[in-house]
C-alpha cells in the first residue's frame, strides 16, 4: 500500500478540531452562538446547508485512498446518512443527509481513518487534485503524488493563505496525457523533466465559473525543490492583490487577467527571488521520507496471465467489452489500470450506494495493492491490477452493480448535483444525465460515437465543468422554468479549450433530441469513424452544428 | 407558471437541516415537516396575516429553532397548493431523481422544536 500517513502533529491538529467543533455544535444548539456565528464555523468543517438537510463534504486527498477508508467512508452512508454518498469533480465525497448533531461524530469516525473535511469550504487552499492513475499509468513521467502530499502539508491550516480573497484549487499532473484538468485550476502543475531534472511546468489562473480561463504558462520550468517557494510566492502576489471588493471578480483568473501576464509574472519572480534558498527550499532528506510513502507496490511479473487475458476476453464479449473499455496502460505490462464507472446507465452520476463502496474496499484489497482512486470525472480507479485478475474484479463489480463498460463513452458523464440537492443550482443536472446515458443506452452505438465528454452544470458556478465538455450543458432558469444552454468544443486535458455557446437555450423536453442532433451531426460529418468528436469539431468549428440545431443561416437581403 | 397567488414560509430545522414550513395553529403558528399540512396565506386575505408569519419565523429563528427562513410564492390549482419556483417544489417533494428520499417518501408530521 502507498499512502500519505498523518504523523502525531496531524492526529493531534485534527483530534482538537474535532473536539473543538463539536464544542461549537453544542453551543449552537443550546443557543449560545447565532447561525451568523456558527455558519462560517461549520463551513470550515465542511458542513453545508443544501435544499432538504445539511451536507458534508469529506476531502479525499489528490483522490487516493484504501479499503479502510473506504469502509469507513460506507459505514458514514449507512449509520448517518441515507446509505450513499456522491463523489464529486473535486476527487472529494459528499454526504446529502447528515443530521447537524450527528456531524461531530461523523469527524470523530472520519479521523480514525486519517481522514477530515477541513478546507473543503471557505476561502483558502482546498483539496488538492490529481491523476487518479498516478504512480501507475503507463504515460507517467514521474508519480505527482509526493508533490501532492507536500502541498497538502504545507497548505494545511496555513496562517498566511487562510482568508484568500477566495478559495484556491491546485491540480498537479505527472503524465503525458492531462487526466487531472491542470490547465483550468488556479494552479496546474505538470510535470517536466529538465536537463534531468525533475520540475513543473507552471500555470497560473485558469478556471471555470461565469468567467471560464485557460491557465497561463507562468514558468516553463520549475525545479521540484522549490515548489513551495514558487507556489508561496503565486500565493503571496495573489492574497495581496487579488480582489476583495467583488466575489465575482475576485479569483486570481481575474487577477492574471487585469493584470497582465507579464507584469504577474514579474511580481511572482520577484518574491520567488525573495524566498529562493530558504526555509521553503525543499530538504532532499524530507522529500524522500515523503517519497517513501508512495513507494511503488512490489508487482510481480504475472506475464503468462497476461497472455492469457485476449482469449478470455474472446470467450465472453460483455467481459471483453469492460477490459477494453475501462482498462488502460499500467507502466507494468501485467497490469492495467481499472476504472470503476460510477455511470451506470440511469444512475446518478457519481453515486455510489453504502454496500457498492464495500464491494469495492474488497477488491482493492485483494486485487489492487490496497489502494483506490476518485477521478474527478466521477468514477472509481483501481490502479494496479494484474491482467490475470481482471476477471476476477470485473466478476466482483457485475455482482454490486458497477460494470458498465462505458469509461470515456456518451454515458461517461459529468454531473453536479443541481437542483435535486444544491441550494446554489438553477436547474437540474443528475436528471439530464440519466435522460441522455438511456438516450444512447446501446452499447453498439455508444463504441460507434466513440470518445465523448458530455458534462452538465445546473448553473453557472460550473461545479459539472460543463465549459470543458466536448459537449457542456448549462441550466439557467428562465421565468421560471428550466432552460439549458448547449456549449460546444470545450476539453480538460493537454489541449485544453473552452466551448462555445452554440445558440439559445433548450427547454428540457427538447434538450435530449438537441445532443442527439449535435451527435448525428458529428457522425455525418467526421471524417471516417477514427476521428472521435472533438477533433471533427475543431476542424470543422460550430457551423454545421448551429444548421443542424437552428435551421439554415439567414442570408443578408 | 401559475400565478402567484398565495404566500407561505419554508425553513430547515437546526438540528438536522430538514425542510419544515410555518402553517397556521391555535394562538399563531408551528412548524410542520409536510408540505401538505401547510395553509398558505392568500395575498388578497388581510396583509397583516403574511406580516405576521414572517415576524414569526423571523422569532423562531432567532429562538434557534430553524435556519434559512424564508418567504416562498405559491399556487393553487386542482392538485392543492403548490410552490411556483421548481426548487421549493423540490424542497417540498426530495430530489426527483431519488423518490424513496425526502418528502415524497416520508409523509409523517412532526414539530420542529418543543
Amino acid at each position: 500500500m502507498s499512502m500519505y500517513r498523518y504523523d502525531e502533529f496531524d492526529h493531534a491538529f485534527v483530534a482538537s478540531r474535532v473536539a473543538e467543533y463539536t464544542e461549537q455544535v453544542e453551543r449552537r444548539m443550546a443557543g449560545g452562538i447565532t447561525e451568523d456565528q456558527f455558519k462560517p464555523l461549520r463551513l470550515m468543517n465542511g458542513v453545508y446547508l443544501q435544499l432538504h438537510a445539511y451536507m458534508l463534504r469529506v476531502a479525499i486527498p489528490y483522490g487516493t485512498l484504501d479499503s479502510r477508508q473506504m469502509r469507513k467512508l460506507a459505514h458514514i452512508a449507512r449509520t448517518y446518512d441515507k446509505g450513499y454518498g456522491h463523489f464529486t469533480t473535486r476527487q472529494n465525497i459528499q454526504y446529502n443527509w447528515p443530521a447537524l448533531t450527528d456531524t461531530p461524530r461523523i469527524l470523530e469516525e472520519l479521523a480514525e481513518v486519517e481522514m477530515h473535511a477541513l478546507q473543503t469550504s471557505g476561502n483558502c487552499i482546498r483539496n488538492v487534485t490529481s491523476d487518479h492513475f498516478a504512480g501507475a499509468a503507463a504515460d507517467e513521467l514521474a508519480d505527482p503524488r509526493p508533490w501532492c502530499e507536500i502541498l497538502r502539508q504545507w497548505s494545511s491550516v496555513h496562517p498566511e493563505f487562510t482568508y484568500l480573497p477566495r478559495k484556491f484549487k491546485i491540480a498537479l499532473s505527472g503524465a503525458a496525457h492531462d487526466r487531472a484538468a491542470v490547465r483550468v485550476h488556479d494552479i496546474g502543475l505538470q510535470m517536466r523533466q529538465h536537463n534531468g531534472q525533475l520540475g513543473f511546468e507552471v500555470f497560473v489562473g485558469g478556471g471555470l465559473g461565469r468567467t471560464p480561463m485557460i491557465g497561463k504558462r507562468v514558468r516553463e520550468f520549475l525545479p521540484a525543490e522549490d515548489l513551495l517557494a514558487y507556489t508561496t510566492a503565486i500565493l503571496r502576489v495573489y492574497n495581496l492583490n487579488g480582489r476583495r471588493d467583488n466575489k465575482y471578480k475576485a479569483r486570481i483568473k481575474i487577477l492574471v487577467h487585469e493584470t497582465g501576464l507579464e507584469d504577474l509574472r514579474a511580481q511572482i519572480e520577484a518574491e520567488f527571488e525573495r524566498l529562493r534558498g530558504g526555509e521553503l527550499t525543499l530538504p532532499h532528506d524530507d522529500v524522500e521520507a515523503i517519497h517513501s510513502y508512495f513507494a511503488a507496490p512490489d508487482l510481480p511479473n504475472r506475464s503468462q496471465e497476461a497472455i492469457a487475458l485476449t482469449s478470455q476476453m474472446d470467450a465472453d464479449p460483455a467481459f471483453g467489452a469492460w477490459v477494453a473499455q475501462n482498462s488502460s496502460a499500467h507502466r507494468h505490462p501485467d497490469y492495467s489500470c481499472v476504472t470503476i464507472s460510477l455511470k451506470g446507465i440511469g444512475d446518478a452520476p457519481g453515486d455510489a450506494s453504502a454496500d457498492q463502496m464495500d464491494a469495492v474496499a474488497e477488491l482493492a484489497e485483494r486485487f489492487a495493492n490496497d489502494e483506490l482512486r476518485v477521478s474527478h470525472e466521477q468514477n472509481l480507479a483501481l490502479p494496479h491490477v494484474a491482467k490475470g485478475d481482471l476477471r476476477a474484479v470485473y466478476d466482483g463489480l457485475v455482482a454490486c452493480g458497477l460494470a458498465t463498460a462505458n469509461i470515456g463513452l456518451i454515458s461517461d458523464i459529468i454531473a453536479c448535483p443541481g437542483l435535486d440537492y444544491c441550494a446554489l443550482a438553477n436547474t437540474r443536472s443528475i436528471p439530464v444525465a440519466q435522460d441522455i446515458a438511456q438516450r444512447f443506452a446501446d452499447p453498439a452505438r455508444a463504441a460507434d460515437i466513440g470518445p465523448i465528454k458530455i458534462k452538465i452544470s445546473g448553473c453557472i458556478n460550473a461545479c459539472g465543468h460543463h465549459h470543458v465538455g466536448h459537449i457542456g450543458i448549462l441550466g439557467v432558469e428562465k421565468k421560471g422554468t428550466e432552460l439549458f444552454q448547449i456549449t460546444l468544443g470545450g476539453s480538460a486535458d493537454e489541449n485544453t479549450s473552452i466551448g462555445e455557446i452554440i445558440g439559445r437555450g433548450f427547454e428540457y423536453d427538447q434538450l435530449i433530441d438537441a445532443v442527439e442532433t449535435v451527435i448525428e451531426t458529428y457522425l455525418q460529418l467526421r471524417s471516417d469513424p477514427s476521428e472521435i468528436f472533438i477533433d471533427a469539431y475543431r476542424r470543422v468549428g460550430p457551423e454545421p452544428f448551429k444548421h443542424a440545431l437552428y435551421g439554415a443561416p439567414k442570408q443578408a437581403a | 407558471m401559475a400565478n402567484v397567488q398565495f404566500k407561505a414560509v419554508a425553513a430547515n430545522r437546526l438540528s438536522d437541516g430538514i425542510a419544515v414550513w410555518a402553517t397556521s395553529a391555535p394562538g399563531g403558528f408551528r412548524w410542520t415537516e409536510t408540505w401538505a399540512a401547510v395553509a398558505p396565506v392568500a395575498l388578497d386575505a388581510d396583509p397583516g396575516e403574511v406580516e405576521a408569519l414572517e415576524a414569526w419565523a423571523a422569532a423562531e429563528a432567532g429562538r434557534d429553532h430553524v435556519v434559512s427562513e424564508r418567504l416562498i410564492d405559491v399556487a393553487r390549482d386542482q392538485q392543492g397548493y403548490l410552490p411556483t419556483r421548481l426548487r421549493e417544489r423540490i424542497v417540498a417533494a426530495g430530489p426527483t431523481v431519488r423518490l424513496d428520499l425526502g418528502k415524497q417518501a416520508e409523509q409523517s408530521t412532526h414539530a420542529v422544536a418543543a
